[in-house]
Formats: structure tokens, C-alpha cells, sequence
């Protein structure tokens, strides 16, 4: 490690999005100390400074659903319906103000000091997935992470596990909203029979249900605590579910100020005593699930599980064991505190090796290439069709798993071509009068290899070089 | 002109949840033509939705208002088919298309992700293999003769994935074939094993890929939910010709794979699963009429991870479960009635209370396949496609 150039290179790259010009140097007297630096108890950046609130949104996504409806039951009357469609007021909401996030987040990425803090921003962004597939995300997932991800990414593993869990964004992504226990008052009320005379008429819809969903409960067991081999039963699930009942997204019948909100509805709640992987847990309200919650966040299982996707996040798709051993005992001698798990990752000797082994994500390329031109993608326009073209679409990943880690998912050969399509057009437009051979020196540093410094240096044009450049082993990985 | 608005269809395709992949084989000497394709339905698709047990007396009360009875298309006074599935319809009253209706993998842990794991890897169980069932089928057939491997989408899926070399390929490349660029990258990857051989292939397929893309297809933006979900079936139409397209040419592919997401019907399951086999049924009958005079060679294969609860859940859906539905359709299948037993929906008959019964192995059925149409012989199937499966017994007299 003596090697400060190398430290540093490693410390930008690896640890962070990529080195902009000038960063290299800044860095180079104590890499260690500049990834350090990074970590505080606020919790990461935040991409826009007055965000649109989840709260907010939901709101205006409701009142378009209300309109629509009026304007059906206008024309259904023979009524000319008003000038404003609220369907294409809808997907104009969807498209501007999800691209607006997702843009000013890329700018953050792209333009921040602290490399790091963003990076680790995006491990729990990603570990805790909100999709825009499903319409009624779709405009939320920015704001999801302003909320519940970004101020407690170097805090209690439990603080950001419960943020996250009962945030309404992820009540209604995986469907907890509308779960309701099945011997609940309120289930009881809706199963009631018919009031006598209209029985006969008023045929209930079919396929209006009422009870429990367990989607929620088991993505929290398989994916966000203890994983799938963490010593769960199909029953574990459905107790965890029934206790989490109640818990749901504020609408019209708590009045206007709470829809969007999140609300705990004790009418739904399931009566009774639960017992979710061995432990019981007493009748309650809210605090039922609360109290599984932080049982699951305490865990040796998730412990190990988390640490495991941190070491294949930052440092190889086959990481090292003594990594893993490393960081979940700093999680279990902390009670699961962030920032000393970031902290020990970067001290662990296995972070440092030398050959760059992880290949970067679409979104990772594009940030870095940004940085490396010393830019910031303008717009949604600009990122949106190369994301999507190199398979991350901008806030969808395909399932609550989240986007995949590995180079086998990312390296396929059109993807090489497509990022190749891009890294030409990228460089006939960023290069101007700059010189690639800096570029390359100052993205770079001490890992840029001497066959890419050649070939850039033997470059027909600027364009080229800087394509080469971008395009280069040591730059696709990190 | 006509292959950009071709593109622009099939990411319209993409946004719609549908990827596929193909395996290209091009010097294999013509003493076969055989095809096949298989289709993966992503996130649980309910088999009591796609085959409804319309003959089954406990189907109606344990679904409820999610029961498919009046409106299903009679197979045979047990089973019908959803009314989504018009096309698959038609096969199957020309002997054309069979059911399995309890099939599963030997899975049980009803997680999305371990059980993609386990249908797409062919292993007896969660990480028992690293690469894919149809790719380890592609090296026994490589040994054969020479084969080339395309995968059609932006990540190449497990199923695909392995020892057998795959290209891949998606719309919307655009490389500029005036530049030095690719060549150099070439140079600088001489030693590289990860991206060296992924842009030679790469390069190689964009070629082959403009003659596949036959038609013009311009998309207009859709005014309304209908025309949306019209959108989508004419997309997921499209792509199952282009996937034709590729199998027709003369050294195409003779092995495909195609991925349709969204089948995680956890809440309003009725519109959400119509829509979903409304895409399925499009891109089967793009890949049927687009073969023409090549469909009496080519057999495709339905499968999804699990199935869903027998019940209905409390919001309008169904919730994680085991046995589901797979398809096997083709122009040369042998006639048959389902494929396996019925285990019934009795309450004793569920496994654990909860699920439709699993009565048939799924690589039972791939193995079946596999053999009949791709003439590969039993013991390769037994350890090199699904190792240590020597138990699970082919399905016969499928083709």
C-alpha cells in the first residue's frame, strides 16, 4: 500500500463513480482518510433541495384517478367531458417528474466530492428496490429515497430497515396497502351480509376480496433481512404478514390531510398473538411488526446476508470470505451501525487489490464517463434511452430483487456494442479541444495500462481517443 | 427507414416487460431443422388461470370471483383454456398445442428468484448448477456439429448461460461501421476472456440481425389504457415474428428463448393476468404464423417458476405457490390429452393445505422435449443437461 497513486486511483474508482479532473491529485496525499471523511451520521446527499414529497404525489396521482372518473360518468351522461385528460395529465406527471428526479440524481453522481457517500447511497437504494414498473410507484421512487434511504444510509441498520419498511412507496409496491386482517373488525364488517330487500340486487364485485397479502412480509424475510436460507417457514411468513396488518397508505376516509400518508389502521389490524421464527410476539397494534422488525434487523443471518452483498457490490463477484467474516463482525459488535461497516470496508486489506474485478453497471459507465469529461448529463433525454438500450431502464428494475451485481449480467455482447455505440457519439461531443491523453491520465491514474495509454496516444482524433478511452478494460471495470 | 421503425417497435416491445434470446447455429450440417423455443413467464403465472379445471367441483369456491368458468375455451369437459389465449385455442383443437397442469420444479421454497434459479439451471436444487439447462443442451449438440449461440436482450438470462459460447443481441446498436473504433477495441481485448470474446460476437450478430428485421412497424403513442394493452399484443406479435425471422434464416437459430415478465399477480389478478397471456398468446402466434412451412419442425415450450395459491387472497389475487401450468405447442406434436395426472383440489389433495400439487417434474417435460425433438439421447440428459436427474424419467411420445 505504499503506492499512494494506486490508493488513490483505487479509492475513486472502486470506492467511488469515477475520478473528475484535478481529483486524482486532491485525493493523493490520504486516499484512506478522503473515504473516511465521507461518512457522517446526516446520512448521504440530497439530489434536489426541495423535493416533491411522496406524500404529494400520491395525492396528485389520486386526483387524476378521480377525474378520469368523472370525466367517464360525464360523457356516460351525454356531458362534454372538461378539456383536461387526466389520463395524459397522468403519464405526463409520470414522465417529467420521475425523469426530473432521476436526472438531478445523475447530476449529484456525476458532479459530487464524495464519491463514496453516493455510491453507498445507491447499495441501499438498490437493496431496498421500489420499482416504477407498477403504475402506482411510478412517481414515487425518487422521493422513496430522499425519505426513507438517503438520511440513514451510516445509521442503525434497524432505523433504515423500518424507514424503508413502513414507507408508504413500499406499502404500495408490495402491496401491503391493501392487506387486511382476515379476523380483523374491519374484515368482519365487509364480509357482513347484505342488508335485507337489496341483497338480491346489490351483488358485491366478485373479485373485491378481503384479507391478507404476505408479498411484503416474505421480500422482507427473503431479500431485506435474513435472505432466503435465513431459517424461515412458509408459516413464519404468514404470521410476519398477519402482524403487520393495519399498516397501509392514508386515503379518502381519514380525510384529506393523510391521503398519501402513512397510516396504521387498527380496525385491520389481525387480533391475537404471532410467532415469527420462534419468537412470540404479544397482541398489539403497529408495534407488533415494529417489534419483528427490529428482531429481524438484529440477526446474525442478516448480518451475514448484508455483508455478503456489500463485499460483492464493492469488491468482486466472487469476494473474499475474510472480507465478509470482517464486516459482519463489525455489524455484530455494533448492533448493525452503517457508517462502522463502511468504515471497516475501507480499511480491509481485501478492498485493495490492485486489478479493478468488478465490471461496471450501465449507470456506472455513464456517471463515470461523465465525470472523466469533467460533465453532467443534462437532461432525462439524454440518459434515459442508453440506460434503457443497455438494459436499466432509469427507476425500473425488473423485480423487488433489485438490479443484478454481477458481470455475467452486464457483459453480454450487445451490451459491449451498444456501450461502444455510445461511448463514440459520447466522445464526438465531449472531447472539443481537450486532449484524451490527459483525460485518460487524470480518470485514470496509476491504473491506466500502457497498451490503452498507446493506443490513445496513437488516436486519429480526439473523438477517438477519448471512445478508446472510455471503452478500455481497466475503465469498464473498477 | 424501415429498420429503425422496426427498432423503435420492438423497444416498444421491451418497455412492455419482453426480452428474448436466441441460440444461433450456422455451419450445422441440414441434417436436421428441428426448432425449438422456449418461453419463460416470469414472477409465478397462475396455472388456474392459463388451464382453468373447469370439471373440478372445489375450482369455483376456492377462487371465487378469480375462477375462469363461463367465458374459459373448452378443452374438454375438465379443462379450458383462458379466454386471453385464442391463439393457443386454435392450436390445440388441431392437436396442435397439449397442457401439463400440475407441473413444477423440484423447488419448494415458493422464493421468485431461487426458483428461476432452479427452472433455469436444471438442477435438483437452489445453486446446483452455474449455467443453464438449455445452454449445457446447446454443448451436447455442439459436439455434433458446429453451433453458434445469440441471446436477444439486453442481459443474457440464466437459462442461457454456461459453457457453450451465446452472442447477444437487441435492437438499437447503431455502430458506425465507417470507425477504426471497433477494430482497436478488438486489439485492446486481445487478452481480455470477458470482454474480448462478448464484442466479437457482438459485432458479428449486428450483421446477421438487419436481414431478421422484415417489416415495417410504426408505433403510434397510445391514446388510452386499451390501445396500451392493443399496443403491447401488437408489439409482443412483432417480436414473436422477428423471432421467426432469425429461425428461418439460413443459419439461424434453431434454439430460442424469450423471457415475458409481470405474471406476480399478488392483487387484481383478472385484468393483470388477461393482459399478460394476451402478450403471450400474440408472441406465439408471431412465432407460429411467421414460421409458416418451418412450424411443422418447431416445438415451443410454456414454463414458469411456481404456481399460485388455490385460494384467492384477500386483495384480489393469489399468493406464492407450487404446481402451475406449462404449454407444449408445435405442428408435428402427437395428439394426447394433459400431460401428467390431476391431483384435484380437494382440500386433502393440497399440498400443504395451500397449493395445487405438484404430479409432474418439470425436466420431465424439458427432457421429453429435448429427446423427441432435439434428438438428444438419454444419458446426456440425465447428467449433462440435468445432472443426477437419472430418476426423472422423460415425458414420451410428444413429438
Amino acid at each position: 500500500m505504499a503506492d499512494r497513486d494506486l490508493e488513490a486511483a483505487i479509492a475513486l474508482t472502486r470506492f467511488g463513480l469515477g475520478a473528475r479532473p484535478g481529483e486524482l491529485a486532491r485525493v493523493r496525499s490520504n486516499p484512506k482518510a478522503w473515504l473516511l471523511d465521507q461518512i457522517r451520521k446526516e446520512g448521504a446527499d440530497q439530489p434536489q433541495a426541495n423535493p416533491a414529497t411522496t406524500q404529494q404525489r400520491i395525492a396528485e396521482f389520486r386526483d387524476y384517478g378521480e377525474a378520469k372518473k368523472q370525466a367517464k360518468y360525464a360523457k356516460a351522461n351525454g356531458e362534454t367531458p372538461a378539456e383536461y385528460d387526466p389520463v395524459k395529465m397522468a403519464q405526463k406527471q409520470i414522465r417529467e417528474e420521475t425523469g426530473g428526479d432521476f436526472a438531478a440524481r445523475a447530476q449529484l453522481g456525476a458532479t459530487t466530492d464524495a464519491g463514496f457517500r453516493e455510491r453507498w447511497t445507491l447499495f441501499w437504494a438498490n437493496h431496498f428496490t421500489i420499482s416504477a414498473t407498477k403504475l402506482a410507484t411510478a412517481t414515487v421512487v425518487g422521493p422513496f429515497e430522499q425519505e426513507a434511504i438517503r438520511p440513514h444510509v451510516f445509521g442503525p441498520f434497524a432505523t433504515l430497515l423500518g424507514a424503508a419498511e413502513t414507507h408508504p412507496a413500499m406499502l404500495l409496491y408490495l402491496d401491503q396497502a391493501q392487506s387486511i386482517g382476515p379476523d380483523s373488525p374491519a374484515a368482519n364488517f365487509l364480509r357482513r351480509p347484505p342488508a335485507m330487500g337489496v341483497g338480491q340486487i346489490d351483488v358485491p364485485k366478485r373479485t373485491r376480496g378481503v384479507g391478507l397479502n404476505e408479498n411484503l412480509a416474505r421480500e422482507i424475510l427473503e431479500l431485506h433481512t435474513v435472505g432466503v436460507d435465513g431459517g424461515y417457514s412458509q408459516a413464519d411468513v404468514t404470521e410476519f404478514a398477519r402482524a403487520m396488518t393495519g399498516l397501509s397508505v392514508g386515503g379518502l376516509r381519514e380525510g384529506p390531510a393523510t391521503i398519501g400518508a402513512p397510516v396504521f389502521r387498527p380496525q385491520a389490524h389481525e387480533p391475537g398473538p404471532r410467532t415469527v421464527m420462534g419468537t412470540r410476539y404479544p397482541s398489539g397494534g403497529k408495534e407488533q411488526a415494529g417489534a419483528i422488525l427490529a428482531d429481524l434487523a438484529a440477526k446474525p443471518q442478516t448480518a451475514r446476508f448484508i455483508c455478503g452483498k456489500i463485499a460483492r457490490h464493492f469488491i468482486a463477484d466472487d469476494p473474499p470470505q475474510g472480507l465478509i467474516e470482517r464486516l459482519t463482525q463489525a455489524w455484530m459488535s455494533t448492533n448493525g451501525d452503517l457508517g462502522t461497516v463502511a468504515a471497516t470496508l475501507i480499511s480491509a486489506p481485501e478492498a485493495w487489490d490492485r486489478r479493478p474485478a468488478k465490471f461496471k453497471t450501465p449507470y456506472e459507465f455513464l456517471i463515470s464517463s461523465w465525470r472523466a469529461a469533467g460533465g453532467s448529463p443534462k437532461d432525462i433525454a439524454v440518459l434515459a434511452p442508453t440506460l434503457t438500450a443497455l438494459g436499466q431502464k432509469p427507476f425500473s428494475p425488473p423485480s423487488p430483487k433489485g438490479w443484478s451485481d454481477d458481470a455475467m449480467s452486464w457483459a453480454a455482447p450487445d451490451a459491449i456494442v451498444k456501450r461502444m455505440a455510445w461511448a463514440q457519439k459520447f466522445a464526438d461531443r465531449a472531447t472539443a479541444d481537450r486532449d484524451p491523453n490527459i483525460l485518460a491520465a487524470e480518470a485514470l491514474g496509476a491504473q491506466l495500462q500502457p497498451a490503452t495509454a498507446t493506443m490513445i496516444a496513437r488516436a486519429e482524433s480526439r473523438p477517438e481517443g477519448l471512445a478508446i478511452l472510455l471503452m478500455s478494460p481497466e475503465f469498464q471495470r473498477r | 427507414m424501415n429498420a429503425l421503425t422496426r427498432r423503435q417497435a420492438l423497444t416498444s416491445a421491451a418497455a412492455f416487460g419482453l426480452s428474448l434470446n436466441l441460440l444461433a447455429r450456422t455451419a450445422y450440417a441440414a441434417t436436421s431443422s428441428r426448432k425449438l423455443v422456449f418461453i419463460n413467464c416470469r414472477g409465478a403465472m397462475d396455472g388456474l388461470s392459463v388451464s382453468p379445471p373447469i370439471g373440478d367441483a372445489d375450482y369455483s369456491a376456492l377462487r371465487g370471483g378469480l375462477a375462469i368458468t363461463d367465458n374459459a375455451l373448452k378443452l374438454d369437459s375438465h379443462f379450458g383454456l383462458h379466454p386471453a389465449l385464442a391463439s393457443v385455442y386454435t392450436l390445440a383443437q388441431a392437436g396442435q398445442a397439449r397442457i401439463a397442469p400440475a407441473i413444477a420444479t423440484p423447488d419448494r421454497a415458493r422464493s421468485h428468484f431461487e426458483a428461476q434459479d432452479v427452472l433455469e439451471s436444471g438442477a435438483g436444487g437452489v445453486y446446483g448448477a452455474t449455467s443453464g439447462w438449455l445452454n449445457r443442451a446447446v454443448g451436447a449438440l455442439q459436439s455434433q456439429g458446429k453451433f453458434n449461440a445469440l441471446s436477444i436482450g439486453a442481459t443474457a438470462p440464466l437459462v442461457l448461460r454456461g459453457p457453450a459460447a451465446v452472442s447477444s443481441w437487441s435492437p438499437g446498436a447503431l455502430v458506425n461501421p465507417q470507425a477504426r473504433l471497433p477494430s482497436l477495441l478488438m486489439d485492446l481485448y486481445r487478452d481480455d476472456p470477458l470482454l474480448g470474446p462478448a464484442l466479437a460476437r457482438g459485432l458479428e450478430t449486428e450483421t446477421m440481425a438487419q436481414d431478421a428485421m422484415r417489416e415495417d412497424m410504426t408505433a403510434a403513442p397510445p391514446a388510452d389504457l386499451k390501445a396500451y394493452a392493443k399496443q403491447g399484443q401488437d408489439a409482443a406479435r412483432k417480436l414473436g415474428d422477428t423471432v421467426a425471422g432469425f429461425m428461418k434464416e439460413s443459419g439461424g437459430p434453431q434454439i430460442a428463448a424469450i423471457s415475458l415478465d409481470g405474471f406476480d399477480t399478488h392483487a387484481n389478478q383478472l385484468g393483470l393476468i388477461a393482459a399478460r397471456l394476451g402478450n403471450l398468446d400474440a408472441v406465439i402466434d408471431g412465432i407460429q404464423k411467421g414460421l409458416g412451412s418451418e412450424w411443422p419442425n418447431t416445438v415451443v415450450l410454456v414454463a414458469t417458476e411456481f404456481g399460485r395459491t388455490a385460494r384467492a387472497n384477500g386483495t384480489g389475487g393469489t399468493d406464492h405457490g407450487t404446481a402451475s401450468t406449462a404449454l407444449i405447442l408445435g405442428g408435428s406434436l402427437k395428439r394426447g390429452g394433459i400431460i401428467g395426472d390431476w391431483p384435484s383440489l380437494k382440500g386433502s389433495a393440497l399440498f400443504e393445505n395451500r397449493d395445487l400439487a405438484p404430479t409432474l417434474d418439470m425436466r420431465a417435460l424439458f427432457k421429453g422435449v429435448l429427446a423427441d425433438q432435439m434428438g438428444l439421447d438419454r444419458k446426456v440428459l440425465d447428467t449433462a443437461v440435468f445432472p443426477d436427474s437419472a430418476s426423472v424419467a422423460p415425458v414420451s411420445s410428444l413429438v
